[in-house]
């Protein structure tokens, strides 16, 4: 199908789908089965220069826009949810940096995590803040040239593996939700630690720990724009990453389409080819529609992200939710369609399911989603 | 100091299914596009690994230098061979080198190799997966007079004048040093290939692309083509394959002799 | 030499489809042909309207008559004659018959005169060689020059070697010395009497297609041979009890030509830790095992096999998840895709996700039990038996015929 992709968009599509054919494939069902971060396939696609999309120019970036960024996640979450959580989510982790740090943040950071040398991560979420992401309790206080960080941190995607956080913190507790302030940590500053890995549903290759502050010394300088600005911050960052996870599913949704697709044609039952039942076909034209209606709403949401368009949120939101169900849908379909076949975890289609599962709950749950598509809707109409 | 690296590269067809035409009884290519032989692609990783591992050494220049003989359409994959790493690559194209045989064939490979000058390295995969022979690569060392090494399955180490590599032999592995500049052929084992990079990728696209034929090449038109060939295809067949198995499901020694046939003359006729 | 379209070429296309080097377009209904050709004529046979022809090249008369017998190039490895050598022998005298000439052996090793009585068992009518000295292994580059003066100095009219990594490393180089044509990896070797000319066969396009290919104006005409293709056949002991009876032609000594040769290699250790490692893209043959192989010990039984033809161990997944063979040598999606000459398939039932790792092999051959296993759909040839017994068999025979 022809989706008229520029030139350098035919290029990242053809160095992911070859970093899924040699790189993922090959190895998706041990690093689901053993839990094993995929280090190596990170540094691979560092070395196909896939984290410097979004990073400009001047930052050893290419400088594309957020659809570019979307294509080549949608291409990896073919391969493996797990590995193309863990890419998104370093993009998560350094996206604060690019919207709101310094200059000297930029030359700092940037570049060794466009060269994909270093990963990052992205630390809102808290035990007792998800959704409710205002009500962080983890506390920043300037003490001489440094900030003092305490509390914890829970379910941080690329947990312990990356080098570079962007942690969010109350500065100043008086002021609710617009007390919070964002910091570059990284891994190695004192009184930093981590919790245990978390044992998940799916996207198991992908690793999910607690960030443990205890007086951590974070330099006054690594202070991301200025203080009581972290929930905007926050806020910019989601809506810019938002698409991606519209992507994910897309991807994903898109290899379980394939793989239901590829099997019916082989299995046989009653001495024909399941493919020729009107049952499994009209399965399969019900998951080709949605995945390709995800995927267009996908794109124009990048689009519009990339345009600056003031509808930007809420189509992204659109995008995240829609495609996100639609993943969910198509996966749990895949697995009806391959049978007791599709069941067992010889087949990568289960494993597609549990992963799929995923992308209706993080970086906002889909009820997040509505909420935010119906206030805009409300207050800004058409 | 100048210090270069060859790879020396081959296009062939994607796939080397060839059918008969049952009318015609005539062999059939099927129409499949040309790619990198597969066994170079790894002799393009070594070659850019290489010059990543010289990188300290001061004031030593490295390049690695893609190279292959074929017609003008080669170029792709010399663009690809860019994709993969390599600085830069030069085609050696001309009517004249139409029809050589692997000794007139590494006749142009050396004369490039004097004309790129201060090559140290030259490396070739362990054979083309159409012709499958394996010997360019010998007789270009023969030609320049530097020694080969063949079936390399690790560089131990090198520096800017000598190599360590480890060679399989038919039942062990050697441990070889060699003085630079040298030949080697690689075999699969030896690295696993890198994906091209989106910069290689846009810088490919954009590379411009060098053509060397006889002039440039100063070479004698006789000494290369077919009138420069020591040898020369007179035949080409299919040999008899039955296309549905044959199976055999009782006798013992109808059976063995039937596997020893198949092993052992399967491909004489 | 030239290839010509004529005047009379209608663009039917039909030349297009016989051409394996994709050297024909169609311009404006008329057949090009670019720089791709080598002249097979594949097209010529092919055109209805005779459009096509080669002309040339100049049948130059050249004068060979000084040279003269075949040469055999004779590797030694771990103390004994290669059996590539030994069949390469028997080959060269049936083709010296043909051309009533003589068989040469070429011989460079430690005690190498050890091996001059096995030599005149295998009828060698000459012997070249030299005395590299006690303990002594020669290295390559030696061996090469060495090789090219002999040949240079005797001047055998054809000169074969076996196709091992030793000969393949060696007869490019020495044929580029010689600037004579050098035919890599024949399957098939036969001689064209009136005009003393070796054609020389071998498999190309990934083992699709043979091409018979000669050397038409250089000499010596030289080949290396795939081991194993010709028979090694039972030899009658000659009985000589002195060498010299054979007269004074019959040895030729080099020795004195290693004295002067400096080389540019330098052999640090040889390593036989061979197994775990292996990289089976390497191997032209894999003998494979899967569930029905039964356990661990078992796989001995397929690797005296696999030892046999020079070939190498795979596995499908069900033999590496029972842990009796480890995960290198597994076959199939989750394993390595494999490409070999020839693919022996034991107690392996084929399950889809194998085939895809071996299906592209050339030659498939499956022993199963089972005569509905979907390995047979993908085989050349399909045994349906028990490998406990077709194995041993089979490694009895072949052991027979060797000897």
């Amino acid at each position: 199908m022809s989706y008229f992709y520029t030139e350098e968009q035919e290029m990242i599509i053809d160095i992911c789908n070859r970093i899924v054919r040699e790189k993922i494939n090959p190895v998706r069902s041990q690093l689901d089965e053993d839990e094993i971060f995929p280090t190596e396939i990170l540094s691979e696609i560092g070395r196909s220069d896939l984290f410097r999309l979004f990073i400009p120019e001047k930052w050893d970036g290419m400088g594309t826009g957020i659809l570019e960024v979307c294509i080549a996640t949608e291409i990896l979450s073919k391969g493996c949810l797990g590995v193309a959580t863990s890419y998104a989510a370093s993009g998560l982790g350094f996206l604060p940096i690019l919207i709101s740090g310094s200059d000297e943040q930029k030359d700092r950071y940037l570049p060794s995590l466009a060269s994909g040398g270093k990963i990052a991560a992205f630390g809102l979420t808290e035990a007792d803040a998800g959704s409710d992401a205002g009500s962080i309790k983890t506390k920043a206080k300037l003490e001489g040239s440094n900030y003092i960080l305490n509390g914890t941190k829970q379910w941080i995607t690329n947990g312990g593996e990356a080098d570079i956080y962007s942690v969010f913190a109350v500065t100043d507790e008086s002021k609710g939700i617009r007390g919070a302030s964002a910091f570059i940590v990284e891994k190695d500053f004192e009184g930093f630690s981590f919790g245990k890995k978390e044992k998940k549903l799916g996207i198991r290759a992908s690793a999910t720990r607690e960030l443990v502050f205890e007086n951590c010394i974070v330099p006054k300088e690594n202070l991301i724009g200025k203080e009581g600005m972290g929930f905007i911050i926050a806020m910019k960052t989601l809506d810019k990453s938002r698409p991606a996870v519209g992507a994910q599913a897309v991807g994903v949704a898109q290899a379980a389409l394939e793989e239901a697709l590829c099997y019916s044609k082989i299995r046989k039952q009653f001495g024909q080819a399941i493919s020729s039942f009107q049952a499994i076909q009209h399965m399969l034209a019900e998951m080709a529609t949605n995945t390709e209606a995800a995927r267009q709403l996908v794109y124009h949401a990048a689009k519009a992200v990339d345009s600056e368009l003031k509808e930007s949120s809420r189509l992204s939101a659109m995008a995240k939710f829609f495609a996100s169900d639609v993943a969910m849908k198509v996966t749990t379909d895949a697995v009806q369609i391959l049978g007791g076949y599709g069941y067992m975890r010889d087949y990568p289609v289960e494993k597609m399911m549990r992963d799929a599962k995923i992308t209706q709950i993080y970086e906002g749950t889909n009820q997040i989603q509505k909420n935010v598509i119906a206030l805009d809707l409300i207050k800004n109409g058409f | 100091m100048k210090f270069k690296i060859m790879v020396c590269i081959k296009q062939v067809p994607s796939s080397t299914e060839i059918k008969i035409d049952p009318v015609t009884n005539t062999l059939m290519r099927e129409g499949a596009e040309n790619i990198i032989n597969p066994f170079d692609v790894y002799a393009i990783e070594e070659g850019v690994r290489i010059r990543e591992r010289l990188a300290d050494i001061p004031e030593l220049e490295t390049e690695t230098v893609a190279v292959t003989m074929g017609p003008p359409q080669s170029e792709k994959i010399l663009r690809e061979a860019i994709s993969l790493g390599a600085d830069k690559a030069v085609l050696l194209s001309d009517r004249s080198f139409a029809g050589s045989d692997t000794l007139a064939t590494s006749r142009v490979l050396s004369a490039a190799a004097k004309k790129i000058s201060d090559v140290k390295i030259i490396i070739c995969g362990k054979q083309s997966m159409d012709g499958d022979t394996g010997q360019v690569g010998p007789e270009v060392a023969q030609l320049l007079g530097f020694p080969f090494i063949g079936y390399v399955s690790e560089v131990r180490s090198l520096d800017n004048k000598k190599i360590l590599l480890k060679q399989l032999k038919e039942k062990k592995y050697d441990i070889i040093e060699a003085q630079l500049p040298v030949v080697i052929s690689v075999l699969k084992e030896i690295n696993n290939p890198r994906i091209p990079g989106l910069k290689n990728m846009m810088k490919a696209k954009n590379a411009s692309i060098e053509t060397w034929g006889i002039k440039e090449l100063m070479i004698d038109a006789s000494k290369v083509g077919l009138d420069g060939s020591a040898t020369r295809v007179v035949k080409i067949f299919k040999h008899e394959i039955n296309s549905n198995t044959k199976m055999i499901s009782s006798d013992l020694k109808a059976q063995i002799d039937e596997i020893y046939k198949e092993i052992f003359t399967y491909d004489k006729n | 030499m030239e290839i010509k379209v004529k005047e009379n070429c209608t663009g039917c296309g039909l030349c297009l489809k016989v051409c394996l080097y994709e050297a024909i377009k169609i311009v404006n209904k008329r057949a090009v042909i670019n720089e791709n050709c080598i002249f097979c004529g594949a097209c010529v046979d092919a055109c209805r309207f005779r459009s096509i022809a080669i002309t040339g090249p100049e049948t130059k008369k050249y004068d060979f008559s000084d040279y003269k017998g075949i040469g055999v190039f004779i590797e030694i490895s771990d103390g004994h004659i290669n059996d590539s050598s030994l069949e390469l022998m028997i080959k060269a005298k049936e083709l010296a018959k043909e051309l009533k000439t003589q068989v040469y052996a070429f011989i460079a090793a430690a005690g190498v005169n050890s091996y001059f009585q096995e030599l005149c068992d295998y009828s060698a009518d000459r012997i070249i060689y030299a005395e590299t000295g006690e303990g002594k292994e020669i290295n390559e580059d030696a061996l090469k020059e060495l090789l090219t003066s002999m040949i240079s100095t005797i001047k055998p009219e054809i000169f074969i070697a076996g196709a091992t990594s030793l000969g393949r490393s060696l007869m490019p180089a020495i044929a580029c010395s010689l600037e004579t044509g050098l035919t890599a990896d024949c399957t098939e070797l036969s001689i064209d009497a009136d005009e003393r000319i070796l054609l020389q066969t071998r498999p190309t396009f990934g083992g699709n297609i043979l091409a018979t290919i000669i050397t038409q104006n250089c000499r010596p005409q030289m080949a290396t041979v795939r081991p194993h293709v010709f028979k090694k056949n039972r030899i009658e002991k000659s009985g000589i009890k002195d060498l010299k009876e054979k007269g004074r032609h019959f040895l030729s000594d080099f020795s004195d030509i290693l004295k002067n040769l400096k080389t540019k290699l330098k052999l640090d250790e040889s390593m036989e830790d061979f197994q775990e490692k292996i990289n089976l893209n390497d191997f032209d043959v894999i003998v494979s095992g899967g569930r029905g192989v039964g356990g661990e010990k078992n796989f001995a039984l397929l690797k005296e096999l696999a030892d046999i033809l020079g070939g190498a161990i795979g596995a499908s997944r069900a033999a590496v998840d029972s842990e009796w063979i480890s995960y290198p040598h597994q076959i199939g999606q989750t394993g390595k895709t494999v490409n070999p000459k020839l693919y022996i398939a034991c107690g392996i039932s084929g399950a889809v996700q194998h085939l895809a790792g071996m299906q592209t092999a050339d030659r498939i051959i499956a022993i199963n039990k089972d005569p509905d296993a979907p390995i047979f759909k993908v085989a050349d040839l399909g045994i349906v038996g028990d490998i406990f017994e077709v194995i041993p068999a089979l490694v009895k025979k072949i052991k027979e015929e060797k000897s």
